[in-house]
């Protein structure tokens, strides 16, 4: 109690040795595998840590003008700007019904979307296969992005619908009075003034849908129509051993990920963790 | 002429209800409540997954998966998840918010590098730990190397595998935490801070008698997510074991993949899925029956 309360050095200092500790911990991984992509095989066995002796800048040159790699962020990309443009029309329209209209069982139906909160996707995969499969779907871009636009609409729907109330009554009023329909009032204010939860919330879906791997790992046999996640185990399985290759591949295969992230991590940061905050 | 304008009002409302609500309703009835539905049904028969189902074996799905020790084996690990979650991962990341919500030089550098780890792939951090533990290439074995040591291959021995595993975990996960108590202390009343500061709290005591009860409803959010993701946990299991070895490393969702989805066999596997169901909403709502009354 007196080493840590009374001595003000002694606290900073402890304070200081902690958090070079955890900062060693998050950041070597992500350094080693930076730079492991710049070594050769031999180099990386003798030097994990360090910065490279040669710089193999092929390692990364090779990847960049491969059709493959293009390829997986390709379908990754259009997978998630598909799920994130199909989420934010469905859940903004629901999220302004149950925001604004009163009718008799709003209250259930409401109830009976935010059920949606408590299946994780895993637990119906296989009949999610099944109705996929007999709708269809399999090997296409919709079978998953249609799951999982239906998987994130309770968290969409329910951090829209909070924001969408709080918007200002007398806006509605006003518009009521001169005789503006609910559906030119959704189209021409309330959509406009909710820019930042619309950011949000794709965001939050689009980090989500770069990053999944179940459901099209599920859905998907055609490795043309692979997202980066199941091409990456797939890359890995090749080159087994060539971890050289490997580190760079999934370097540029987080790269996306990580400059998302400095440019919109407001957006980020507040989504998913205000997305958690109170429902 | 108020009359009008209330009927053509309502006219207004009920269009845009009926235009608005279908969408979100049909998907997620379609591919979200009816599978869930089905694996109820699907999970009484003998089935793979072609023609329709039509062996009917009761609850027979669900002896094979209770008797199976690898089931079992899953069952316990994601216990040992969510147990390291509570006792290693939201202390760390309390310990972190209280440091990092104070405004120095390279706090809000800090604070983002460890919310990075958040954001990253599952699957591209399982890769990254495979390559770390790596008994040949890897940083672990480069260490053990500095001491003239045999490096030991984590990830290959039953009895090593998950711990490693749950060192991954923290590292990817406690980012979250901690921003969650950035949040919510920076929303706290500084008010009631600088009041027991003047009353003489300090350092420790301060935060352990005024600042961590204020975050008690924050912890309790905590906790809840750190349970219900770790029940879901898939992703990273598969690029660092995909459960093994000798079905060591399972997870509830990895044993359903790997006995269920890969070998179709659909009621099988929608026997678990019905388990891991009932469990995530068993927990969701004892738990919010008991700790988030108010909230």
């Amino acid at each position: 109690m007196s080493r840590l309360g009374c001595k003000v050095d002694g606290t900073a200092a402890f304070k200081t040795l902690f958090l070079g500790a955890v900062f060693l911990f998050v950041a070597t991984p992500l350094l080693a595998t930076l730079l492991g992509g710049f070594k050769s095989l031999g180099e990386l066995r003798t030097n994990p840590f360090g910065l490279p002796q040669i710089w193999e800048w092929r390692n990364y040159a090779d990847i960049l003008l491969s059709d493959r790699y293009w390829k997986l962020l390709g379908n990754s990309l259009a997978i998630a700007l598909l799920t994130v443009v199909l989420t934010l029309i469905v859940s903004s329209m629901a999220a302004f019904v149950f925001a604004h209209l009163r009718f008799f069982g709003r209250e259930m139906l409401f109830g009976y979307v935010t059920t949606g909160l408590l299946f994780p996707a895993a637990t119906a995969i296989l009949p999610l296969f099944i109705k996929v499969r007999d709708l269809g779907l399999l090997d296409s871009y919709s079978g998953i992005v249609l799951p999982q636009v239906a998987f994130g609409l309770a968290m969409s729907i329910l951090l829209l619908r909070r924001f969408f109330r709080d918007l200002p009554p007398e806006l509605l009023e006003a518009a009521v009075v001169d005789g503006c329909s609910y559906i030119g009032f959704f189209w021409h204010i309330t959509l406009p003034l909710s820019r930042p939860i619309l950011a949000t919330v794709g965001t939050i879906v689009f980090v989500h849908s770069w990053n999944a791997y179940l459901v099209p790992l599920v859905m998907l046999n055609n490795d043309r129509l692979y997202p980066w996640p199941l091409g990456i185990m797939v890359y890995q399985g090749e080159y087994s051993s060539e971890w050289n290759l490997i580190l760079a591949f999934i370097t540029l295969t987080i790269l996306p990920t990580v400059l998302l992230f400095l440019f919109a991590q407001k957006h980020i940061v507040a989504g998913l963790t205000a997305g958690a905050v109170k429902g | 002429m108020r009359i009008a304008t209330a009927r053509r009002f309502d006219t207004s409302k009920w269009a845009a209800v009926l235009l608005f609500l279908p969408p979100a309703l049909l998907l997620f009835t379609l591919f979200v409540v009816l599978p869930a539905g089905e694996a109820a049904w699907y999970s009484g028969f003998n089935w793979n997954g072609f023609g329709s189902p039509t062996r009917w074996v009761g609850l027979d799905n669900y002896r094979f998966v209770l008797e199976n020790r690898a089931f079992g084996n899953a069952i316990a690990n994601n216990l040992l998840v969510i147990a390291s979650s509570l006792l290693v991962q939201i202390p760390l990341a309390l310990a972190l918010a209280v440091i990092l919500a104070e405004r120095f030089r390279g706090a809000l550098a800090l604070r983002m590098l460890f919310f990075l780890p958040y954001i990253l792939a599952e699957i591209a951090t399982g890769m990254i730990f495979s390559f770390v533990y790596d008994g040949n290439y890897g940083l672990l074995a480069a260490i053990y190397g500095w001491f003239g040591a045999e490096a030991p291959h984590l990830l290959a021995s039953s009895s090593t595998a998950m711990p490693a595993i749950l060192v991954v975990i923290v590292w990817k996960y406690f980012g979250f935490h901690m921003m969650l108590f950035i949040a919510a202390l920076q929303g706290l009343d500084r008010g009631v801070i600088e009041a027991a500061k003047i009353d003489g709290a300090t350092g420790w005591q301060l935060q352990r008698h005024i600042v961590i009860p204020l975050l008690y409803p924050t912890i309790r959010l905590s906790i809840f997510f750190a349970v219900v993701g770790s029940l879901q946990l898939f992703d990273l299991i598969m690029p660092l074991t995909r459960g093994g070895p000798a079905d060591s490393s399972h997870t509830i969702v990895s044993f359903l993949y790997t006995f269920g989805v890969m070998r179709m066999r659909v009621g099988f596997g929608s026997a678990v899925g019905v388990i891991l169901f009932v469990l995530c909403a068993t927990f969701a709502f004892t738990y919010k029956r008991w700790f988030m009354r108010n909230e």
